[in-house]
């Protein structure tokens, strides 16, 4: 059935749910809500709602699902596959008023919170508290609704996991607009079917987050990280899986490339600590007492030393952290910034298969003539590797993106990886998916989504569609 | 070209607790780290000696534990250093500080440049660079963005004096004042921290240098007397501001205004 298109009625009646302020349509709904941060996907929704509580979510939802309109959520719209582009129109529904934290349970160690609070506001909060909540992904100004919605991943998982290892609760408003509460404050639950897991990282296509029960952990009061350089990038990522081997416990394992640094240099028009050497590795530690990180710092320098890094490098004091962490975090927009247009990849493999993996990028490189920097989580198998466009004419663009992209994915499945290790499918990635999934897999997933949204109203066109 | 860098070793943050009876630092169980200023100087100091050869050690005066800082200097690149230690020399005001330090420098070989940092983040008084070149009788310049020997016996000065940038020729041996942020300073590395060699460090008590008067020193030798110390109260009041675009815009400027931030 065709989705309803949005008349003078239905704007009459949805702008009464809301209050005047937290309504736009047509024009006036700004240029920022028509893409997210991937760019090359761009469509308008129709109706821009800015919600407050799960009621309003839900009285929208009920009248969305008796109009048969398409709703899609949307967070801080950092997304990099397309995930919260109104491809059909109809309804955006915004979360980014929803920011209050209910209740910070210090016996259960958790938090409730609405889903439209910043990561770096909630990270923030509970660290004034001395609390913890580990997951780290890239992008600050991310919505924790966001980052539940995509799984996202980050800088401490190999130690700590990703979001999905800290969501312990959720409150869903369905396609009807009935509002559901699945998992809670409690640790263990093998109460039927995982439906929180499911949600988790399902990208607004089977229901609407509207509270999210977070496990948080004591603060570690110390931490440290080490920048370790190697005479070039397979003698650092080779030694990634040793270091994993070994007994050290990093929060994080990162990989940089010099050409990387130098684009953040240039991008951020500040210089890096160190750029003698091609590649680098930086590890972090954390723990309760200054001796017992010192103490892990000691043993992996020397364990690097050994395994032929050129040196290692101390990065301790916040100043020294924020100069090399600053710089990571800056990749994106430098590589983003460097070339005209870019596409990336977001590829997961098992950690012993990294080194293969950006080889082969090397290879590819070559064989398309195209550049593609790319750095990552190492410690976790989470590759970022960006395909940059540079003069390629619109034709040699699509050609040498389709085929570096099949590439890679065909790489990752026969290293036992997947399509997405943190930033989902959304619109752009879901071809790949259905390929590298296979029919029965994508018709369970198909069967899960009927269950859940039969009139295919929430975020169409995304996953799998 | 001999360069000597003076450093300080700091409080590891600056959530530091005031004794409020004392009114001293309580240092006792916190961690300490290389005044992130004086990053800027070693790092300064390096690339001198990168470009025009030379050595660089760096001196400083503070408890036993302070060797730490001056073995952070070497793990960065520094050949050696002095720690400057004597019970005599605790409590010193700026004055005091410069003095013993400019006692220090006598005993050391001959240098041709000494570089100081901005400042140090716990005392905050941006003095004790300009009155060492006082104690020790040689010219002095601040605000330091750069650095460059290009005639024999002198050295090329940039300074950034917010309105303008002045460039300056003095001569040697010279006390230069770095500013924050010019660099970015190298990272100490695991591998010259085991090489550290065993005659790296020098240490001077009251009894190895000159002037051996006491009230010369630390808290006798003070000419300020520090009536209370306090942190600073914490402002993290936040205010959220409604309304429409052009009323929020007026809100922020009448804000803006009233805290003088705009004219
Ligand atoms: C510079 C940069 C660095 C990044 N680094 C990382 C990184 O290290 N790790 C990582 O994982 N990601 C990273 N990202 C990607 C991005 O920040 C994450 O995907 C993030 O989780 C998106 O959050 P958002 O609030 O912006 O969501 P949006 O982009 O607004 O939405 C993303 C998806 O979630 C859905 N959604 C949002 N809120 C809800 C809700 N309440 N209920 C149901 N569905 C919802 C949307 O419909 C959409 O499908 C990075 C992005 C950038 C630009």
């Amino acid at each position: 059935m065709p989705y309803h298109k949005i008349n003078a009625d239905d704007l009459k009646y949805l702008k009464s749910l809301v209050e005047p302020d937290r309504f736009l349509s047509g024009k006036e709904i700004n240029e920022d809500y028509s893409h997210d941060e991937l760019g090359g996907i761009f469509h308008y929704p129709d109706v821009l709602m800015l919600v407050l509580s799960t009621e309003e979510v839900s009285h929208i939802m009920k009248y969305a699902y008796e109009k048969n309109i398409p709703v899609v959520v949307r967070g801080s719209g950092t997304g990099l596959v397309g995930a919260s582009v109104a491809i059909e129109g109809g309804i955006m529904i915004d979360t980014s008023l929803m920011t209050k934290v209910i209740e910070l349970d210090e016996a259960n160690l958790t938090l409730t919170l609405q889903p439209g609070m910043l990561l770096m506001e909630l990270q923030s909060y509970v660290q004034d508290k001395g609390f913890f909540y580990p997951p780290d992904p890239g992008e600050k100004s991310a919505t924790i609704g966001g980052n539940i919605s995509t799984n996202a991943g980050g800088m401490r998982a190999v130690k700590y996991g990703v979001t999905r290892d800290y969501v312990r609760g959720l409150t869903v408003v369905l396609t009807t607009g009935e509002i559901i509460h699945i998992g809670g404050k409690v640790v263990k639950n093998s109460s039927g079917y995982a439906l929180k897991d499911l949600m988790i990282g399902s990208e607004g296509t089977l229901g609407i987050i509207t509270e999210a029960i977070l496990k948080i952990l004591p603060l570690p009061k110390y931490s440290l990280s080490m920048l370790i350089p190697f005479a070039s990038m397979e003698a650092a990522i080779e030694c990634v899986p040793k270091i994993v081997g070994s007994q050290a416990q990093p929060t994080a394992i990162e990989y940089m490339a010099r050409e990387t640094l130098l684009f953040s240099e240039d991008y951020l028009g500040k210089k890096f600590p160190d750029t003698k050497s091609p590649a680098y590795l930086l590890l972090t530690f954390d723990g309760n007492s200054e001796e017992y990180v010192r103490g892990e710092y000691k043993e992996t320098a020397e364990f690097c030393l050994k395994e032929g890094s050129l040196d290692v490098f101390l990065v301790d004091t916040d100043e020294r952290k924020s100069s090399v962490w600053g710089a990571r975090g800056s990749f994106l927009e430098a590589i983003k910034g460097s070339t005209s247009e870019m596409d990336e990849c977001d590829v997961v493999v098992p950690r012993s298969h990294v080194a293969e993996f950006i080889e082969y990028t090397h290879d590819v490189e070559k064989e398309l003539g195209v550049r593609i920097p790319s750095f990552g989580h190492a410690g976790d198998g989470n590759l970022h590797v960006y395909i940059c466009r540079d003069k390629l004419s619109d034709e040699e663009w699509k050609k040498t993106l389709a085929s570096a992209f099949d590439k890679f994915y065909s790489k990752a499945e026969e290293l036992g990886g997947q399509i997405s290790g943190e930033h989902g499918i959304g619109y752009a990635k879901k071809g790949f998916l259905k390929h590298m999934l296979g029919d029965t897999t994508i018709s369970l997933m198909r069967g899960i989504k009927g269950v859940f949204d039969p009139k295919n109203l929430l975020n169409p066109g995304k996953i799998i569609s | 070209m001999d360069i000597l860098v003076c450093v300080k070793q700091v409080p590891g943050s600056s959530d530091v607790e005031v004794d409020p009876v004392t009114g001293v630092l309580k240092r006792e169980g916190f961690s300490t780290k290389l005044n992130p200023y004086d990053l800027y100087s070693i790092e300064m100091a390096m690339s001198l000696r990168e470009k025009y050869g030379g050595t660089v050690r760096a001196i400083t005066m503070g408890p036993p534990q302070a060797k730490q800082a001056l073995l952070e200097t070497v793990w960065m690149g520094a050949d050696g250093g002095v720690l400057l230690t004597d019970r005599a020399f605790g409590g010193a005001d700026c004055l005091a500080t410069s003095y013993a330090l400019s006692q220090a420098v006598h005993k050391m070989s001959s240098y041709d440049l000494i570089l100081c940092g901005k400042q140090t983040t716990d005392g905050d008084t941006a003095q004790v660079g300009s009155e060492l070149s006082e104690e020790l009788g040689i010219p002095n310049i601040g605000n330091a963005i750069s650095i460059k020997l290009e005639r024999e016996g002198f050295i090329t000065v940039t300074q950034n004096l917010d309105d303008r940038i002045v460039t300056a020729e003095i001569p040697l041996p010279c006390l230069v004042c770095v500013d924050g942020d010019i660099n970015s300073p190298r990272l100490p590395s695991y591998k010259r921290s085991k090489q550290v060699p065993q005659n790296a460090f020098t240490s001077l008590t009251l009894k190895d240098i000159e002037d051996q008067d006491k009230t010369h020193y630390g808290l006798l030798g003070s000419r300020t007397n520090v009536e209370r110390i306090f942190p600073p109260e914490k402002n993290a009041d936040r205010k959220t501001l409604t309304g429409t675009s052009s009323e929020l815009a007026t809100q922020i400027s009448d804000i803006l205004k009233t805290g003088k931030f705009i004219g």
